[in-house]
């Protein structure tokens, strides 16, 4: 069976759902009635200016082009995405949630009590000693971390000027590290995919500030070595960084704390179900072990003297800030919900229910899959199929596609990660539509995708001639 | 059918997971993991899993120990009214609960959506390019001085910041500076203003960067915005400027004034207060395109030679180019832009410059009724404000502060007698009580 994805009636030649600005924009005189000075403000400005109706139709219209996780299968490997609880949505509406963040400790007891009932589970999933709330994104959590261990580092009077990352890791790994100025030794992958200990023991020294490890890694595997990764870091002198991309796949299984992980940070969308938005807001809160705390960024909140509620602190040798305010909140709050919906034992599920989805798609698969065993993803190779066409056939057959060619170590990577939401139904239909696009024509796989809202779209034209705003269209 | 005692978001019916065990060939699920036993967890938490109603009930009870206060609270994070429109528009699950448009051709709505807030920000700044979102203005300045780093040929390691800068803006621009060599330092101002002389004798070879805001913390319109670009201008200088979205809307406009690049908060759009969750501006000039952070979308063509929209120059972004990327930052705000620029679809320019402009008058309207009870002046500063103003009052200002709340109004104490107060039009209405309130305490 294939799902039906949306398909639109092409309008002839014209765009299939104008822009704003070309269903009407109006230029305003600024001055006529502005209550300041002409040379403090400007002459004019020209916007869209739709009805209320039109603006509902344009983006419902809109709506209808997007996929969603609520639309089908989304097996994005590494980017987790899961379905997002209805109800969290209302538990993060209240309107006592939407207060101003400069409040009075005093004012703010409910919003720093439910902050201090976060920092607690997630310490406690963790297996952390102490959490901050603030990054407002995984990869702000990243720079946090690292942060953290470079301030930790430096108050001890270690200069040392290297993050160790394998090659595998994310991306943002990498760039984290640089942008916390440090240079970055990649680590190559062992042939089991793994990190290689005696690479390790090569990389790792005086300089090492930190190892940024993600476990599973990104092809699923875990690190069986961890015990010995962590000694052989901590013997250097260098920290365990733990990117929490993969921590879906340990819930209740292994904790990082006890794997000798001094600095983690936890991404609520991957993790706590947190809706991704399109690309955010997302949030990443950090953990990590006693040793660290007082340098983490400030204020973080605490129980105050007994029965005197919560109240902010600065820790002792606090970073300083990685958000202008508290970060995400309203995201926050929605992961505090899933976490409380779903418990210890709800939790330890959803991490056995995605393992066995991904090993039971990969089953079904025609595909290889060269490492193994993997947890909650899989890099399934294209062989000698490119991997990004047998992806936008995919498409056509109804579901949305993995992540391709990466990581690098397997070739035409096709990185699965159903998450534990599919049903076995579902992921025999994803099995299916892999199947059929992998097996599928030449031809077939160049001109597709055919049955979606746009067919194949011209990425190098659009890097090599930007056009990056209606105003740089008007121009041509 | 039955599912076992587990995550009430998994499918699954013990009868299938049996049968899914069996097609893999394994006994149960634990057989799956390859965890050693040295670092296996037993499964405790701690936590008891709660019904959906009683988890709401919790945190309603919770949250309602917030005191019941009209805010007049600024610096940085504003409440505007927010048409009902914009939730129900963009709560649509299609919007609310998609990844990352990495397959364009099953993004189109989002992209063509992002797409629209990236060009009403190039037309509220004038500048040629704008990202679809940093997280918020603090971390948009912290990116705005890297980029300074990476684009100017000087030898200097200075980022020069107003003394009038919100605290914790500044230390989220010191940690972006301190991974880049740079030091912050500041210029002097004058009765809310940039000290354009004194700043003029400041900035040197040494500076890549010079930051000015509009409206500053306190709310002052700065008035002399292209003297500062021309100062930036002269020792070739990155001008960055910190604005906000309604403001962008009446205010000169920053390419007219020399900015290369304009970051801020379009957070005052589309989002209530939200405990200081934003929505980051970055534009810029075209010059610097490819070292602008974050994503960007492009328009371009299909197959069928029909306009498409995708992500673009994304080799300028960590999943690509690693190390060597423009920045870190890979999940940013696009849902609140998304908001943003409903809401700003909604109020059209008519109602958007109104917005702007009744945020002018309000702030006059109320420095002047504050400034007429005995013990308080307002505003401080001799300038034009927005939203915001610092009052000035005998007594010590947190205890009046304190007082105030007492009479159920929040407003910043800033200072051993200073005050600051910001209204908007969701407490223009309450403007008679606190009026009131500062008659009481004073």
């Amino acid at each position: 069976m294939i799902h039906d994805q949306a398909n639109y009636e092409r309008e002839g030649e014209d765009v299939r759902e104008p822009l704003l600005s070309e269903k009407g924009q109006e230029t305003v005189d600024v001055r006529g009635d502005s209550p300041l000075p002409d040379e403090l403000t400007r002459e004019e400005l020209t916007l869209p200016n739709p009805s209320e109706p039109e603006t509902a139709r344009h983006y419902t219209r809109l709506s209808q082009m997007n996929w969603a996780i609520d639309s089908g299968p989304y097996p994005l490997g590494s980017c987790t995405m899961k379905y997002n609880p209805k109800f969290t949505e209302d538990v993060a509406a209240d309107p006592n949630a939407a207060v101003h963040p400069d409040r009075s400790a005093r004012s703010a007891q409910g919003i720093l009590e439910l902050q201090y009932r976060l920092q607690e589970v997630l310490s406690e999933i963790g297996g952390m000693d102490a959490v901050t709330l603030q990054p407002p994104a995984g990869a702000a959590g990243e720079l946090t971390g690292i942060l953290v261990a470079k301030a930790y580092h430096e108050h001890h009077g270690n200069d040392r000027s290297e993050v160790v990352i394998p090659a595998s890791a994310h991306g943002t790994n990498f760039a984290t590290a640089a942008t916390a100025g440090y240079d970055v030794v990649e680590l190559p992958s062992g042939e089991d995919g793994r990190v290689d200990l005696e690479a390790l023991e090569a990389a790792v020294g005086d300089d090492t500030a930190a190892l940024m490890l993600t476990n599973p890694n990104t092809v699923g595997l875990f690190e069986r070595d961890i015990t010995e990764i962590a000694e052989i870091v901590h013997d250097a002198g260098g920290l365990l960084y733990y990117d929490g991309a993969n921590l879906n796949a340990l819930l209740g299984r292994g904790r990082p704390g006890d794997m000798g992980f001094d600095v983690m940070h936890y991404n609520v969308h991957k993790t706590f179900a947190t809706p991704h938005g399109g690309g955010g807001p997302g949030a990443g809160p950090v953990g990590v072990v006693d040793e660290l705390a007082p340098f983490l960024p400030t204020p973080r909140v605490r129980e105050a003297a007994e029965g005197a509620g919560y109240e902010r602190f600065e820790p002792d040798h606090t970073i300083g800030k990685v958000h202008g305010f508290a970060g995400n909140w309203l995201v926050l709050i929605k992961a505090y919900a899933y976490i409380a919906r779903l418990g210890n034992e709800g939790l330890s599920d959803a991490a056995a229910k995605a393992v066995l989805n991904a090993n039971y798609l990969a089953e079904r698969l025609d595909l290889d899959v060269p490492f193994g065993p993997f947890h909650h993803e899989f890099a399934a190779t294209a062989g000698d199929r490119d991997a990004a066409d047998v992806a936008k056939r995919m498409l056509d057959f109804g579901v949305h596609p993995p992540t391709t060619k990466w990581p690098e170590m397997v070739p035409e990577a096709m990185l699965t990660e159903p998450t534990e939401i599919e049903g076995r139904s579902s992921l025999d239909d994803l099995a299916e539509a892999f199947n059929l696009a992998y097996a599928d024509s030449d031809e077939a796989l160049d001109s597709a995708p055919t049955r979606t809202a746009a067919a194949r779209i011209d990425q190098v034209g659009a890097a090599r001639d930007p056009r990056l705003s209606w105003q740089a269209l008007d121009e041509e | 059918m039955s599912r076992a005692n587990g995550t009430p978001y998994a499918p699954h019916t013990d009868e299938e997971t049996a049968a899914m065990l069996a097609a893999i060939g394994v006994d149960d699920e634990e057989a799956l993991f390859d965890i050693p036993e040295a670092v296996a967890f037993d499964g405790d938490f701690g936590i008891e899993p709660r019904t959906e109603r009683g988890i709401r009930d919790e945190c309603t009870r919770i949250l309602n120990r917030n005191d019941d206060l009209t805010e007049f609270l600024g610096r940085g994070h504003y409440g505007h009214y927010v048409p009902s429109v914009v939730d129900h528009l963009a709560d649509r699950a299609e919007f609310l609960t998609s990844y990352t448009q990495y397959q364009p051709e099953v993004s189109q709505g989002f992209l063509q959506a992002l797409f629209e807030y990236q060009s009403m920000l190039v037309e509220l700044t004038g500048l040629d390019v704008a990202n679809c979102s940093m997280y918020d203005a603090a971390t948009a300045l912290g990116e705005a001085a890297t980029l300074a780093d990476r684009v100017r040929a000087t030898s200097g390691d200075t980022v020069l910041v107003p003394e009038q800068l919100r605290e914790g803006k500044r230390a989220v621009l010191e940690n972006y500076c301190a991974g880049a060599d740079l030091s912050v330092e500041t210029y002097p101002m004058a009765d809310g203003t940039a000290d354009v002389d004194r700043l003029a004798d400041r900035a040197g070879d040494d500076v890549v960067m010079l930051y000015a805001e509009s409206p500053t913390v306190r709310g002052c319109v700065e008035e002399r915005l292209a003297a500062i670009g021309e100062v930036a201008d002269d020792t070739d200088a990155l001008f960055a400027l910190g604005s906000d979205v309604v403001a962008l809307s009446v205010l000169e406009s920053p390419s007219e004034v020399g900015a290369d690049v304009v970051v801020g908060e379009a957070g005052a759009l589309g989002l209530p207060t939200s405990y200081g969750m934003g929505l980051g501006i970055f534009a810029c000039r075209d010059e610097f395109l490819r070292q602008v952070p974050g994503r960007l979308v492009g328009a371009s063509e299909d197959a069928n030679g029909d306009r498409a929209y995708t992500l673009t120059l994304q080799t300028r972004e960590q999943h690509i180019r690693k190390e060597r990327a423009t920045s870190n930052i890979c999940t940013n705000q696009a849902w609140v832009a998304l908001r943003a620029a409903i809401h700003a679809a909604t109020l059209g320019p008519d109602g958007l410059v109104d917005l702007a402009n009744d945020c002018v008058r309000e702030a006059e309207a109320l420095a002047a009724r504050i400034d007429d009870r005995s013990g308080a002046a307002a505003p401080v500063h001799d300038r034009h404000h927005f939203r915001e103003f610092a009052v000035r009052v005998d007594q010590p200002a947190p205890a009046v502060a304190e007082d105030l709340e007492a009479e159920g109004f929040a407003v910043h104490a800033i200072g051993d007698h200073l005050l600051q107060v910001c209204v908007t039009d969701l407490n223009a209405g309450r403007t008679d009580g606190l009026v009131a309130a500062f008659e009481g305490v004073l």
